[in-house]
């Protein structure tokens, strides 16, 4: 079978029991996508799957037949940072990093959740236009744990990265 | 070749104030930032290994014991399955932060649930992952009657080994005999470091020397600690840790992954990667013990202490030294003649105690803050005012003065930002809807220290530079702040510096931990830089007080040179080596800082929500704004943690940890946390280091939970002394609406 990772198609004919995340650590080298708990507590391991963001410890590999993923090294490169990347670094939204990619790729699909109108648990009218106030993002980005806690400085990155898109 | 400084006097010449290239202090972005977040910044597991084979840890399911057989037979079939190892040279404790020796080993005789006895090693995580939980394995449990697992079954209470024990005048006098005095005993639970990066490790062996990838904090300590289990000469170890996923205390000490792993490379004769599960970070690791704090504060008429207690219990495994320094701050924060503190433990079978965050005064000043706040109520001063009444001249039992000490300025321009209102603090006056709103605050601190430490820098030919030491960031800001050191020393841009860390066989430092790495490794660079500023001086023929180091150039005396020209082709490198002197016994040296915080208890569930917190902390010089604000904070979201959520749950019955993964042991989430408001007081210390820098990464967690606690009771008039202050311990105390 055949996935797309970060628009190059890979193979996969390993072990069932193989997570899409050891998938993506171990046989496509893309460490970037981090394990934390391997239990879907934490977040760390946040990719893309066809722009939704899911837990990839939570998914076997074998279950994304001709799925699109994207990781945190399909976002941007050092040299070359998604907007997303930029500001976590210009606010300080991170401290050790190692949950740092699975905030950002979380962020992304969070910002296009918003803008497909998706309300969220504290949404006060489900019907009107979803507004990203700050306890709007905090609630939406709370399925990421940061242990160093960064939230504060998070909060602020993706609000500034919402801004700049208007 | 090399530079040394023992602070044996306050180091007052203040280098980085004399240097011109302003960006000392300034918020710079990290410089290690874009690999983070792009995803290429490798952790231990991450590294490439060709042929890596696979470990997973077996651990106990007897709380004491011992390990009858193993019966290899029962996995040795199974596809993929290498080896099973059981081997003294494993570890079957974590070592104790500092420890450089090797911990408990017998990993065939349990002393508590969860404690590693064997690794499977097989092909594939996955295939390993199986093996290790069809291994089949006999004990012999020991269950006798005097086998103890909680701490309020223990009989025997020792005094714990090295916190000092005072004992001063007499306090129960002047309990009797204060205007106002609180006699109140608080307790707090176990807390887990949870960093986001399970400890890993991945081990090489060529036959003579070992190289291990691992998630650690002190490799000049770990290296002896691997060194010993093994059995090997230290000089053929080798310890990789360039980056390290959060470590908070628990990474202190090599962990039973990193002694798996080596034995299993060894045997093996491949590399083989071990990561704990998430489940065995919390089982096999370190927990931070639960306390029970008496706290008695004797106060005269104003306010002001003439008696002080602090009597903390507390818990370890048979055999561990290390004693939670609960009293820690208690020492020398607050005045009392009549003074009693203490530290008592209890040898119970949970897994091993060791250093969480700021061990002693992250759970001592959250207690002392809350009695604090009560002696305050009683005696009808507002709680800043009775803070800045008690701030004593000299060292209560030492008779040494205080080093720089900014805590008045903390507490007042923490109010200040806040808007506290220090006179009426009437606790149940404000409601919105069903909500009580309240606040409340507590003061910071947190012991100073500093430990040698040696940085090598280099001044390249092109006019760049390179620091290496074997110091580790694990999220601290360490890359940034000592490429900002050197480049204000040597006149560079510290994107024009290279900052090599975590590798054993770079310049020895002291590792992240106890809050001294950046003061510590930061002044050996800066003595570094001094030294090759001599050289040029030597070479230019003039004194450092006329050489200007800026962008790359060097000016004196009217003439201005680019370093490349001066160096023409040659490097020049240096040693800085800073020992710790008398500095470290002539003045109680510390971080202060204060916390106000408001919150909102729900009248009906008892749940409390953190609406707003500000903090104030005086850390000595601000290496960089930014990363320093970032430590503060995180500090402030642990403090919510641990006022409210945070707590290993053990089963009474075999002492297993029930909570021991993050779905259940609840950590501070984002909506947890408010926008955290971070005031950094402007402050040099030059007894503290040549950097005239204090510590900083734990001064954040120490007291906060205490003014969560007070916010609590002005919310609501529940005045609760038990951490984390859950719903249920709340609710049945809550007024009427």
């Amino acid at each position: 079978m055949k996935l797309a990772i970060n628009g190059t198609t890979q193979g996969f004919e390993g072990d069932p029991r193989t997570s899409l995340l050891d998938f993506l650590r171990r046989d496509c080298g893309l460490t970037g996508t981090k394990k934390g708990c391997d239990h879907g507590q934490c977040g760390a391991c946040t990719v893309l799957v066809n722009g939704q963001r899911i837990n990839s410890c939570l998914t076997l590999a074998v279950m994304h037949e001709d799925d699109e993923i994207t990781t945190i090294e399909g976002l941007g490169t050092p040299q070359d940072m998604h907007p997303l990347q930029a500001a976590f670094v210009d606010h300080d939204g991170y401290q050790c990093g190692y949950c740092t990619p699975g905030q950002i790729c979380s962020a992304k699909a969070m910002l296009d959740e918003a803008q497909a109108g998706w309300p969220s648990a504290v949404t006060g009218d489900l019907t009107a236009e979803a507004e990203l106030t700050p306890e709007e993002i905090r609630e939406r980005m709370s399925g990421n744990l940061c242990r160093c806690g960064a939230y504060s400085n998070i909060v602020d990155a993706i609000t500034q990265v919402k801004e700049d898109a208007r | 070749m090399s530079k040394s400084i023992t602070l044996d006097q306050p180091d007052e010449r203040n280098l980085l104030d004399r240097m011109a290239q302003g960006t000392i202090g300034k918020p710079r972005n990290r410089l290690e930032g874009p690999d983070k977040v792009s995803g290429v910044a490798t952790y231990a597991a991450e590294f490439p290994a060709s042929n890596a084979a696979n470990g997973v840890l077996v651990t106990a399911t007897i709380s004491k014991g011992e390990v009858v057989s193993i019966d290899e037979g029962s996995v040795m079939d199974m596809p993929g399955v290498l080896a099973v190892i059981s081997d003294q040279r494993m570890i079957a404790r974590p070592a104790q932060g500092g420890a450089g020796e090797a911990p408990v080993q017998q990993v065939r005789q349990v002393d508590y649930w969860g404690q590693p006895v064997a690794v499977v090693v097989a092909e594939s995580f996955e295939q390993a992952r199986d093996a290790a939980r069809r291994l089949k394995i006999t004990y012999n449990a020991d269950d006798a009657g005097e086998l103890v697992l909680n701490p309020e079954d223990a009989k025997v209470w020792e005094e714990a080994p090295d916190t000092e024990t005072v004992q001063q005048g007499a306090l129960p006098q002047a309990m009797a005999e204060a205007a106002h005095a609180i006699d109140a005993t608080y307790t707090t639970e176990g807390h887990n470091s949870a960093p986001m990066e399970p400890h890993a490790a991945l081990a090489e062996w060529d036959g003579t020397k070992l190289t291990v990838h691992a998630s650690l904090q002190m490799l000049n300590y770990n290296i002896d600690e691997l060194a010993d289990s093994l059995g090997l000469d230290a000089e053929n170890v080798h310890l990789l840790s360039p980056y390290v996923g959060g470590g908070f205390g628990s990474k202190l000490g090599i962990s039973p992954d990193v002694a798996a792993a080596s034995v299993a490379a060894m045997q093996l004769g491949r590399p083989v990667r071990v990561v704990l599960s998430r489940q065995q970070v919390f089982h096999s690791v370190i927990r931070r013990t639960e306390t029970t704090q008496r706290l008695r504060l004797a106060a005269d008429s104003d306010g002001r202490l003439q008696g002080f207690g602090h009597e903390a219990k507390v818990t370890n495994l048979p055999e561990e030294e290390f004693a939670e320094p609960v009293t820690q701050a208690s020492a020398f924060l607050y005045p009392g003649q009549d003074r009693v503190l203490k530290v008592e433990m209890a040898r119970i079978h949970r897994m091993t105690a060791g250093s969480v965050r700021a061990p002693g005064e992250a759970v001592g000043m959250q207690a002392l803050e809350a009695a604090m706040d009560e002696l305050a109520e009683k005696s009808g001063i507002g709680p800043v005012e009775l803070r800045l009444r008690n701030i004593p001249e000299r060292h209560p039992s030492d008779d040494i003065p205080y080093s720089s000490r900014r805590l008045a300025e903390c507490l007042k321009a923490g109010a200040e930002a806040f808007g506290w209102d220090d006179d009426d603090r009437r606790p149940a006056q404000r409601r919105e809807g069903e909500w009580w709103i309240g606040t409340g605050m507590a003061t910071a601190a947190r012991i100073h220290n500093i430990a040698k430490a040696e940085a090598s820098v280099t001044l390249m030919e092109d006019g760049t530079a390179v620091v290496a030491t074997d110091m580790t960031d694990i999220g601290t800001g360490t890359y940034t702040v000592l490429g900002q050191i050197a480049g204000e020393m040597l006149g560079l841009d510290p994107a024009d510096v290279l900052v090599r860390l975590g590798d054993s066989n770079l310049a020895t430092g002291p590792g992240s931990g106890g809050s001294w790495g950046a003061s510590s490794s930061g002044s050996a660079v800066q003595i570094a830089c001094e030294a090759i500023r001599e050289e040029l001086c030597d070479m230019l023929g003039c004194k450092d007080e006329d050489l200007t180091l800026k962008d790359g150039f060097a000016i004196h005396s009217n003439r201005r040179q680019s370093l490349p020209e001066l160096l023409n082709g040659r490097n020049i490198e240096k040693l800085g080596k800073l020992e710790p002197g008398d500095t470290e016994d002539d003045f109680s040296q510390a971080s202060y800082g204060a916390f106000f915080t408001e919150v909102a208890v729900n009248a009906h569930t008892g749940e409390t929500r953190v609406r707003r917190m500000s903090g104030a902390f005086g850390i000595g010089r601000v290496l960089n704004e930014k990363t320093a604000k970032s430590q503060c904070m995180g500090g402030m979201v642990w403090c919510i943690g641990s006022a409210l959520t945070e707590s290993m749950m053990f089963d009474r019955r075999d002492g297993h940890l029930v909570n021991h993964d993050l779905a259940e042991y609840h950590v501070p989430v984002n909506r947890d946390v408010p926008h955290l408001n971070v005031i950094m007081v402007e402050e040099r210390d030059p007894a503290a280091s040549p950097l005239q820098a204090k510590g900083v990464g734990e001064l954040g967690i120490c007291g906060g939970a205490g003014a969560i606690c007070n916010a609590i009771y002005n919310a609501c008039g529940v005045r609760l002394r038990s951490f984390p202050m859950t719903p249920d311990k709340l609710i049945a105390e809550l007024p009427d609406i």
